[in-house]
């Protein structure tokens, strides 16, 4: 191949170049980038190397001559096809380059294409496409009916307005109007959001938390009520005039249970299970579950062994108001022993009440009703009263458990009313 | 009207602006005397003399820090970097004496620096770089990029007239490439008001500077298949938003074209903000046709393939009209 060596720019404003000296001679091999000649122009003489390695055929200029840029000085001959090239500035090199440019993707970085990912396609639907389908009311299905002509069989703006004209509908292209940032989830049809306030989330955990903790187990019984029944109605109102309030059920279930927990301090008591060990408490710190306003709170009544039945009573009236009234201290909730609820407030049977944690037991109570019950193999009308006790099974078997349960129902059952008022 | 060159409005406006107000004067490398590397001030120091056209050393930073005082002192300086590469030197002035003198003292800066730029001239890497991207993120600066002469002309007089430092981009590919026909009376062109260039509703192409009459041969290219709407952002700081969303929720599909590289270049801000306020609008990618990330080559060869130019813009079209 022959390869044309032309007078090269050595600057914008060269017009035109001396040659100075020829290195090589024709016949001479030469190397690529071996200095081939030296050149002076008005700014600077130069070196110039070859492009080519082959032989300096034929020089074409000699030494002393001044020619214009672009002028042929020389050839050579390297050992490729026999076709003349020209070597610099030339029209094919544009050309070639030219034809890379072309190829190249126009947002590429390093001039390699760019691949097209992933997603797009069949199963990629823009955030135009979803907007304006959910606006049209097009259906996850109709969507993926429709033939997409994006790449990759995308479903383009236009496939989607396409289809629902023949749908009919005379869409605009636009998205939905949002004026709200977008919620993951919005309001659904038929269903009213409320707001969970402390004492709801505080609630929630507790009771899923005791459920996971204590191993419940429970023990139901009944009580004859019908001594206290008639006992109250004979002093309530009595007892109103000199309290102040009213006289209810209440301090005679928490006599009852304070007793019988004096005689069972195992279940007066909470266990730590890290280091094995079982903490009966020598006083009663009696909790009453009271309903309040859209919750519960469970006041307790310190000491209460060291009360009277008049003194449980009163304590009794006092942290109920103070709780309907959401006084409650931190001290008032605090440091319970044992808790009684009351399920049969609204006339139900009996519950299965949830353990107040760290307690080992809880008392539910229900519904006095009179019924028809069996004494000495006679038919007779009494008020019972069930009574369920939910405790701990990894502390208290069912043997201790009943007769816990029992002590509290013979203590009812036994009631005699001296000495109470 | 008269037709005139894209380097002939600059003129006129420098001039115009000149005559209109005593305290606006010029200063830069060869452009007394030697009526500018471009011509762009040729006769000026003849009609105006050398006190308000002055030829400074080669020191950047000079020219610069001495138009910041002359600025703080109430005048209306317009300094040159001979090629918008040059301005390297003269940076602290810039970005941290002009663009925060305001914020910092309440004084104005109500300086202009004339940044000839751009490649496509065979000036290699120092002679040929977009530096509108260093400047982009600096807050204090303005940034304009005119596209046509009339532009040119409306853009130099508003940054002249502007309080505050403004950077005026004028691109060197364009100056005897752009003709137009321009009003005689006086006029301005607000900054931060881009134009759309070309109308259409397929597809939005957002670009600026010599990339404009590229966008828009492209666009004339493809016009029989794709309807594309070319918008001139003109102003690069601040940027018209109102403008680029409106046209990105009328056609769904932008493509950013600028002739600066592509990794942090300002396509890549624009690209960010129309992500985050029309998103829903969007039917296709964000993409961008720029310069590759390299110093621009010398070889013009090279510098055809490293530029973006019609035929890539309009692949970039039709990839994004495709998608």
């Amino acid at each position: 191949m022959r390869i044309e060596v032309i007078m090269p720019q050595m600057g914008e404003s060269v017009a035109e170049g001396t040659i100075i000296k020829w290195h090589k001679q024709p016949g001479d091999a030469i190397e690529k980038d071996e200095i081939m000649l030296e050149i002076s122009t008005d700014k600077v003489d130069s070196e110039i190397p070859s492009s080519h390695e082959g032989k300096l055929a034929e020089i074409t200029v000699e030494e002393g001559e001044t020619v214009e840029v672009g002028t042929t000085i020389a050839y050579i001959e390297t050992e490729k096809d026999a076709e003349i090239e020209s070597s610099g500035d030339g029209e094919d090199a544009k050309a070639e380059a030219a034809e890379e440019t072309k190829e190249a993707s126009p947002a590429s970085e390093n001039g390699e294409p760019i691949e097209t990912k992933g997603r797009s396609g069949k199963d990629f639907y823009s955030p135009l496409v979803r907007s304006i389908a959910a606006k049209e009311n097009v259906s996850q299905s109709e969507l993926e009916s429709i033939e997409g002509t994006g790449i990759g069989g995308r479903v383009r703006k236009q496939d989607l307005l396409a289809y629902l004209e023949s749908r009919g509908a005379k869409p605009s292209g636009q998205p939905a109007k949002r004026t709200e940032p977008i919620k993951y989830s919005g309001p659904m049809e038929g269903v009213d959001v409320v707001e969970m306030d402390n004492m709801r989330k505080s609630i929630a955990r507790h009771m899923r938390s005791s459920l996971d903790t204590s191993a419940h187990v429970y023990s139901v019984s009944e009580v004859d009520m019908t001594r206290i029944v008639k006992y109250r109605e004979e002093h309530k109102a009595e007892f109103r005039n000199n309290e102040g309030f009213k006289l209810t059920y209440t301090p005679f279930i928490a006599d009852a249970t304070v007793r019988a927990l004096l005689d069972f301090p195992r279940v007066n008591a909470s266990v730590d299970m890290d280091k094995g060990e079982i903490l009966e408490k020598r006083f009663v710190n009696l909790g009453m579950a009271v309903a309040i306003e859209d919750g519960l709170i469970v006041p307790v009544i310190k000491n209460a062994d060291e009360r009277s039945f008049l003194g449980l009573a009163r304590e009794t009236y006092r942290l109920a108001n103070k709780a309907r009234d959401e006084e409650l201290n931190p001290d008032d909730v605090q440091g319970g022993t044992f808790t009684i609820t009351n399920p049969g407030i609204f006339g139900n049977l009996y519950g299965l009440p949830i353990i107040n944690q760290p307690q080992l037991g809880i008392l539910g109570v229900g519904a006095i009703q009179k019924r028809p019950v069996v004494i000495n193999d006679a038919i007779a009308i009494r008020s019972m009263m069930y009574l369920t006790l939910s405790y701990d099974h990894r502390v208290l078997d069912g043997a201790i458990g009943g007769q816990f349960l029992q002590r509290i129902v013979q203590y009812l059952e036994e009631f005699d009313g001296e000495g109470i008022l | 009207m008269s037709e005139i060159t894209y380097i002939q409005a600059i003129s006129d406006g420098l001039r115009e602006e000149m005559q209109r107000d005593e305290s606006v004067f010029l200063l830069g490398e060869d452009i007394g005397n030697y009526g500018g590397a471009f011509k762009v001030t040729k006769g000026f120091i003849e009609e105006f003399g050398e006190d308000r056209v002055i030829d400074t050393p080669l020191a950047e930073s000079a020219i610069l820090g001495m138009s910041i005082g002359a600025a703080l002192q109430e005048m209306r300086p317009v300094a040159e970097m001979q090629f918008s590469d040059f301005v390297s030197t003269g940076f602290n002035q810039l970005v941290n004496n002009a663009a925060k003198i305001h914020y910092r003292w309440g004084a104005a800066v109500p300086m202009t620096v004339r940044m000839p730029t751009g490649g496509g001239v065979h000036g290699g890497p120092f002679h040929s770089q977009n530096t509108e991207a260093w400047f982009f993120h600096v807050p204090g600066l303005k940034l304009v990029a005119p596209s046509t002469p009339y532009d040119a002309k409306g853009l130099i007089k508003a940054a002249i007239r502007d309080n505050n430092p403004v950077l005026y981009f004028e691109h060197k590919y364009l100056y005897r490439r752009g003709k137009g026909e321009l009003p005689n009376d006086d006029f301005v062109v607000e900054i931060g008001k881009g134009r759309v260039a070309r109308e259409g509703k397929d597809l939005t192409v957002l670009t600026y500077g010599s990339m404009v009459p590229a966008s828009i041969e492209a666009a004339n290219q493809l016009a029989s298949q794709i309807d594309t709407e070319v918008i001139d952002l003109r102003s690069l700081m601040p940027l018209d938003m109102e403008l680029i969303l409106e046209s990105v929720r009328k056609t769904n599909k932008a493509l950013i074209v600028h002739e600066d590289i592509k990794t942090g270049g300002i396509g890549a801000e624009l690209s960010a903000r129309i992500t985050e306020e029309v998103f829903e609008w969007l039917d296709g990618p964000i993409r961008r046709v720029t310069s590759i990330d390299t110093p621009v080559p010398f070889a013009p060869s090279l510098e055809e393939y490293f530029m973006p130019n019609p035929d890539k813009i309009a692949a970039g079209i039709r990839e994004l009209w495709d998608y």
